[in-house]
């Protein structure tokens, strides 16, 4: 098994991982957070492909991902404290209300 | 002055515009009614002193015509729209008589009018009615003769339905209007056929091409025809007659100048303004003929029957438009606009003496309610009588002289002039003398048939209304001296006539004399020694009287031939089949659709955070899958 190999293997666990969290955990934290890995698991496979191509397109695409998924979660995190304020909960489902 | 007949025109438009605009807002001060009444009646006046400065030039010229090129409306490549005014000696004379009687009636109106709260109103309408008749009299081309020809049709409305807090007043505007209406549309049609022929609808212009070349005579005929029953409808011809006996609900200064003066003779005018056409369009002028005299006849018919004293005067104008059409018909377009002139004078006098006796009786129309108003009247009944005289036929007073040209025309004109013409037109002369003296007799003569409460505030009326009185009384006792057929024969030549005929022009001139006499006559043997004779006589024609007192049922087959049929038409075929069922049906199904595939498909949003990753896990795989496949 080569590095390439072993480094896409890696990223599909992370993004496999991540995907389950998201589907089967109820709060809403650990949710964002099995996100975080879906992208990161992203990342690493866009690094292993710049690296194996030697081109900088993929790097910098992880830069631009980087800074989209801060701009995200600090959006995010401060909509689930007031959320946990209102409901003192972080169970998703307690808000399915919300679907409008 | 270059702009004269521009002047002319717009004039009494200012008038309207002040009026209307601005002493509405006056609210009912002394100051406010001077105003209304210098502007309303001083600018028509004005008008008619501009129009006898014009016809005075004219006569210096020795008629060559005026034009006045006032605005060019559009230039269409090599073609231009232009509104123009044109006075030669046929507009001159109807300009005079639409400023001249318009002016005297404004005069009076002031007197009729005096404690309506719409006073101000009256005389914007009034005097843009006024405005609108000028352009149309004026006007150069069709287009300006339509665009006044329209207008006067709004003014028309506007005052027929000028009490229109009464819904019978409206109904009867509103009638008027979509009468006139169908009658435009053969106009419409008619102006749309000469311009592709002609390429011009410059009425001088079409005369002289059909003058110069015959080839293009094909449409003369239908071209004809098509104007006439433009014509016919403003001009209240069989069939399109209804409009005018209803259109009375208006106040009597408007009946009088609108409904028999000026509006009503805009058809006459018409024909006679494209004479140039219709000398060359026999088969026109035999049905113009035709519905004339058979308008004539009938409405005279009608008229002996109506007990309302404006429901007579408004068949009598119908059957007098009659004689006038008939004239045209056989080719006599001078003495059509002859009898125009003579009938605006002393029908404006039966009008507004119908108007001065309703103002003394408090509002009473109905003339079996009359009887012995001479003696409390003594004015109006002497102005009513010369009026009634002139139209009945009696010489030397004007309607004899424009009714025998008319008759003799029917008689021996080579265009269409025929015994048996002469005859309904005789029958229907004689029938005028005897409704109009019947109606003489009613209102003025034999004993009062009042109510005692109504006798009791009879007055003559003020000044401004008699005195107009007497003015269009003196017009119709001499008016028939002016040869009006003469001064326009240059314009409009007379038809000849056969010289074996010429013998007998004298003895039916002394006929028409008899046949006027006998009117006379025989309304004095009806109505002259109380009413028992005219009841039993209608007792004994019971079925006839009843035909003629309801006016042929025209309005009832109307409304069951053809209103009820589009009301069915179009509330079961086009609101229920049409719009109901088929716009609103397939829009509505549509919508039902697009409704029922969201609520389908909105169940699948239910808040659940967890089922929507799903979906999108689900989504991604399937188009992963999909993407291998194809890939």
């Amino acid at each position: 098994m080569d590095k390439l190999q072993f480094l896409l293997l890696v990223a599909v666990a992370l993004f496999a991982i991540g995907l389950l969290g998201v589907i089967v955990r109820r709060n809403l934290l650990v949710m964002l957070m099995c996100m975080e890995l879906m992208l990161n698991g992203v990342n690493l496979s866009l690094v292993a492909f710049a690296q194996q191509t030697g081109t900088a397109a993929g790097a910098v695409l992880v830069f631009l991902i980087f800074v989209v998924a801060a701009a995200e979660i600090a959006i995010a995190i401060p909509i689930v404290l007031l959320l946990a304020r209102r409901r003192h909960t972080l169970e998703a489902d307690a808000f399915a209300d919300l679907k409008g | 002055m270059t702009h004269l007949l521009t002047l002319i025109v717009v004039l009494p438009l200012v008038g309207a515009v002040l009026n209307g605009l601005l002493a509405t807002h006056l609210r009912a001060t002394p100051l406010s009614k001077t105003f209304v009444t210098t502007v309303g009646c001083g600018l028509p006046i004005a008008s008619f002193l501009l129009a006898v400065q014009g016809f005075l030039q004219l006569q210096a010229t020795g008629g060559a015509p005026v034009i006045d090129v006032a605005y060019t409306w559009a230039r269409i490549g090599e073609r231009s729209f232009e509104v123009a005014f044109y006075l030669d000696r046929l507009s001159a004379v109807m300009t005079l008589i639409v400023t001249g009687v318009g002016s005297v009636i404004h005069i009076y109106s002031t007197g009729y009018m005096k404690d309506d709260k719409s006073y101000a109103r009256f005389f914007a309408y009034l005097n843009l009615f006024l405005f609108f008749m000028l352009s149309l009299v004026l006007g150069r081309s069709l287009l300006v003769l339509f665009v006044g020809w329209e207008g006067v049709g709004l003014a028309s409305y506007l005052l027929i339905g000028f009490w229109f807090e009464d819904p019978v007043n409206a109904a009867a505007g509103k009638k008027a209007f979509i009468t006139n209406r169908i009658g435009d549309a053969g106009f419409l049609l008619g102006m749309f056929l000469l311009y592709w022929a002609f390429g011009t609808l410059d009425m001088d212009r079409i005369n002289v091409a059909y003058n110069s070349h015959v080839a293009s005579m094909i449409p003369a005929s239908l071209a004809g025809i098509l104007l006439f029953i433009g014509a016919s409808g403003k001009s209240a011809q069989i069939p399109l007659h209804v409009w005018l006996p209803d259109a009375m609900a208006g106040p009597t200064p408007v009946s009088a100048l609108i409904h028999a003066a000026t509006m009503v003779t805009a058809g006459v005018y018409l024909v006679a303004r494209m004479s140039g056409l219709y000398l060359h369009a026999p088969t026109a002028s035999a049905v113009v003929t035709v519905i004339g005299a058979a308008t004539a006849f009938f409405a005279a018919t009608i008229a002996i029957a109506q007990t309302d004293i404006k429901k007579v005067l408004a068949y009598s104008t119908v059957s007098q438009l009659g004689f006038m059409f008939v004239a045209l018909g056989v080719g006599a377009y001078g003495v059509g606009i002859f009898h125009v002139y003579t009938h605006a004078f002393f029908k404006a006098c039966l009008f507004l003496g119908a108007g001065s006796v309703i103002h003394a009786l408090s509002g009473e129309q109905d003339i079996r309610k009359m009887g012995g108003l001479a003696k409390k009247i003594p004015v109006t009944f002497v102005t009513f009588a010369i009026a009634t005289a002139a139209i009945a036929g009696i010489p030397p007073l004007a309607g004899f002289w424009s009714k025998d040209e008319i008759l003799w025309n029917a008689y021996a004109s080579s265009r269409g002039g025929s015994p048996l013409l002469w005859a309904v037109m005789a029958a229907t002369a004689l029938m005028t003398a005897f409704y109009m003296f019947r109606l003489l007799w009613l209102t003025f003569l034999g004993k009062s048939r009042m109510d005692p409460e109504v006798e009791h505030h009879v007055h003559e009326s003020p000044l401004s209304m008699t005195g107009v009185l007497v003015a269009l009384a003196f017009l119709s006792a001499v008016g028939g001296f002016v040869a009006v057929p003469h001064f326009l024969e240059p314009l409009l030549p007379l038809p000849q006539i056969p010289e074996a005929q010429h013998h007998f022009e004298m003895p039916l001139l002394a006929l028409s004399v008899v046949i006027a006499a006998a009117g006379l006559a025989g309304a004095w043997f009806v109505y002259g020694g109380g009413t028992e004779r005219a009841t039993g006589l209608a007792r004994q024609f019971a079925s006839l009287h009843r035909t003629l007192y309801n006016k042929y049922f025209v309005d009832e087959a109307y409304e069951r031939f053809i209103g009820r049929p589009l009301v069915w038409l179009s509330e079961r075929v086009f609101l229920n089949l049409g719009d109901r069922v088929l716009l609103d049906g397939s829009l509505n199904g549509l919508a039902r659709l697009a409704h029922r595939t969201a609520g389908a498909f909105s169940r699948v949003q239910t808040g659940n955070l967890h089922l929507y990753a799903l979906f999108v896990l689900v989504g991604s795989i399937v188009v992963l899958a999909w993407s291998f496949r194809h890939g």
